[in-house]
């Protein structure tokens, strides 16, 4: 008997995995499909950047003057290996572009984390306990549901960076930055995981768990979470396209990202001061790798809503 | 019905009372007016005689309630940098938000109702398919980047419209509209398109999904049975019924636009009450900020009262069913 096949007589694992229920609904849907490979490609490029990346952007030694203002390579006077053009230090976009994705998804992602870990707990002792604190913590989600998300992140980002000294701001920009899209986004994931609190908690198993002599806690992990893992992955997958939306606005805006530690939104802000002199590439192509990125993390995040919950729809 | 009109009243004055509060630990806190009166050269008995002149020794919910006193009366105090009392300001910048956002609400609206019908109703045609997709596409566009490719095609390119500001302004006793002259039309078109984009495509889906769970209603089925024409069934029984729930998001719709119409009016520079707090934010002038907070959180409390009010007056089963277990939304 080898071992590639355990004695259970279970298919092996790329196997299974073909197989699942999930994979199969992804194989038959081919927006996710499409969704997918962008996003493969896109993150692919933003991590590998330091080793794909024709250039380093950073490293202002290897910036050639001479090399300033180029326009893409297929544009008369563009230049190899430019293959998006230049801006006016003679950094190649194309390099640009790939760091700034590092940025604005390692934003985007970490906001998420924060909107849905504070969501989630909040959200849990909310529906667990109810009470005070619950009444409390439902009323401020409330409240903020009367207000438009992204107001609340250029509040929160905007007042955050200008009253800090100035010699801060660039270092705090990005802390700055996940709290305010973080902050503005968790009463989401504190409605969904509060309402399924409330449908569990009063279930013959999680009784039982209590009369195990199981801690609240140990419940709320153990038995209500799961539950309601699924739904909390969805809206976590969408959220991640609200965040990286919301950091290049603001970025965009000025109350986000510093021209040190660029991301889609803040190359978008320096481009477009050169869109009225004909450097339009500093600008649009930032601008199309947004919106790909953003759309491609729609595409997947409605296949998995609908895959996996979908009455959530 | 009474008692959940009653609740959103509650909901309301609480959201109030704490921006409200916010507003004015923002104002005292971070404005600090003494300083910004005296500056770094005075001494500390200037600075007491100062706060005790202006009252700033008072305890401060005393403060808190004269605050609100003020804003009641329109008396938001002095914008540091424009050195003009923050309420003439408002005054000026508000027709300007009204009708960027009440002309793209008229375009999402206008467009997104019959994009999503149609798609309901020829559900499985190719075309119907390729539009609902493109719709995603439209919600993964910020706004700015609308705003930034529609001057790239419209000004930069072709010349057409005008990449900022808002044209000839005519003014009707205090307001000043830009819809009475060709400049101030021709300004207007891109900076409402680009508001709207995203919300023609959250409307087209959401009218769409309701047409077709209305159109799996047992009633359809019967008037289908009783011989009634397929157009009639689907504009006088379905299109009623499908935008009950319209009416909802657009007055929501209404809000968000104001939220991103701050984005827009940055892009194109309108001036309007979102560039004047995009402004406000960037050089810290607190007055102005916390003005802007509490008139956005009255605006935000009215749209959300006024459209739980309506869904009450379209919907009878709302207002047959609050005996029960209508509240309990």
């Amino acid at each position: 008997m080898s071992l590639a096949t355990p004695r259970t007589g279970r298919p092996a694992l790329p196997a299974r995995v073909w197989r699942a229920p999930l994979t199969k609904s992804f194989r038959r849907a081919p927006a996710a499909i499409v969704g997918a490979l962008i996003l493969v490609i896109l993150i692919g490029g933003a991590v590998l950047a330091p080793w794909i990346a024709p250039t380093d952007p950073y490293d202002l030694a290897s910036l050639d003057l001479f090399a300033s203002r180029l326009p893409p390579i297929w544009v008369e006077g563009g230049e190899w290996p430019y293959i998006l053009g230049t801006d006016g230090q003679g950094a190649d976009v194309l390099s640009l572009i790939l760091y700034g994705m590092r940025t604005s998804l390692s934003v985007g992602v970490l906001a998420v984390l924060v909107s849905s870990g504070l969501g989630t707990f909040l959200g849990l002792t909310a529906g667990y306990f109810g009470g005070l604190a619950g009444g409390i913590i439902m009323r401020a989600a409330d409240i903020q549901f009367t207000f438009p998300a992204i107001l609340l992140a250029l509040l929160i980002g905007g007042l955050g960076t200008t009253l800090l000294p100035t010699h801060l701001q660039a270092t705090l920009a990005v802390p700055i930055i996940v709290a305010a899209l973080g902050l503005s986004h968790w009463p989401h994931f504190a409605r969904l995981v509060r309402g399924a609190v409330l449908v569990e908690k009063t279930k013959d198993y999680v009784a039982a768990a209590r009369l195990a002599g199981r801690g609240p806690w140990t419940i709320m992990r153990r038995q209500i979470l799961p539950n309601v893992t699924n739904a909390i992955l969805v809206l976590a997958t969408l959220d991640i396209a609200f965040a990286v939306m919301g950091e290049s606005t603001l970025s965009f805006l000025g109350f986000g990202l510093p021209p040190t530690e660029p991301s889609l939104g803040t190359l978008i802000r320096t481009g477009y001061a050169y869109l009225f002199s004909g450097e339009w590439w500093l600008v649009i192509f930032p601008a199309l790798t947004l919106v790909l990125l953003v759309f491609a993390v729609n595409l997947v995040g409605d296949w998995l809503r609908d895959a996996l919950n979908p009455r959530l729809r | 019905m009474i008692a959940l009109l009653a609740r959103r009243v509650g909901h309301g004055i609480l959201v109030l009372f704490v921006v409200s509060l916010l507003a004015f630990l923002l104002s005292t806190v971070v404005g600090d007016p003494v300083a910004s009166i005296l500056g770094l050269s005075a001494t500390p008995e200037d600075r007491i005689e100062l706060a005790s002149r202006l009252g700033l020794d008072r305890p401060w919910f005393v403060r808190y309630v004269d605050y609100i006193w003020n804003a009641v009366h329109f008396r938001f105090g002095m914008s540091y940098s424009a050195q003009r009392p923050v309420a003439d300001l408002l005054v000026e910048r508000i027709p300007a938000t009204i009708e960027l956002a009440s002309v793209a609400l008229v375009i999402s609206l206008g467009v997104g109702i019959p994009l999503g019908l149609a798609a309901a109703v020829n559900r499985g045609k190719w075309w119907a398919t390729v539009l609902m997709s493109s719709s995603v596409i439209g919600l993964s566009l910020p706004t700015f980047v609308v705003g930034i490719l529609l001057i790239f095609v419209f000004s930069v390119q072709l010349g057409w419209l005008p990449s900022f500001g808002r044209g000839e302004t005519v003014a009707i006793g205090w307001w000043t509209t830009g819809l009475l002259t060709k400049s101030g039309l021709l300004a207007l078109i891109m900076p409402a398109t680009a508001l709207a984009i995203s919300q023609i495509a959250l409307i087209a889906r959401l009218v769409r999904a309701e047409m077709l769970d209305v159109l799996r209603a047992d009633y359809i089925r019967f008037a289908r049975a009783r011989g009634i024409s397929q157009r009639s069934i689907q504009f006088s029984h379905a299109l009623r019924n499908t935008l009950i729930p319209v009416i909802t998001v657009s007055g929501i719709q209404l809000g968000f636009l104001v939220a991103f119409a701050i984005v827009a009016e940055a892009v194109f520079q309108w001036p309007g009450l979102g560039l004047l707090f995009i402004t406000a934010l960037g050089s810290t002038d607190i007055p102005v900020i916390s003005a802007f907070l509490l008139l956005a959180a009255a605006f935000f409390v009215a749209i959300n009262f006024i459209v739980d009010v309506l869904y009450v007056v379209v919907d009878p089963r709302l207002r047959a069913g609050t005996a029960g277990a209508g509240a309990s939304l």
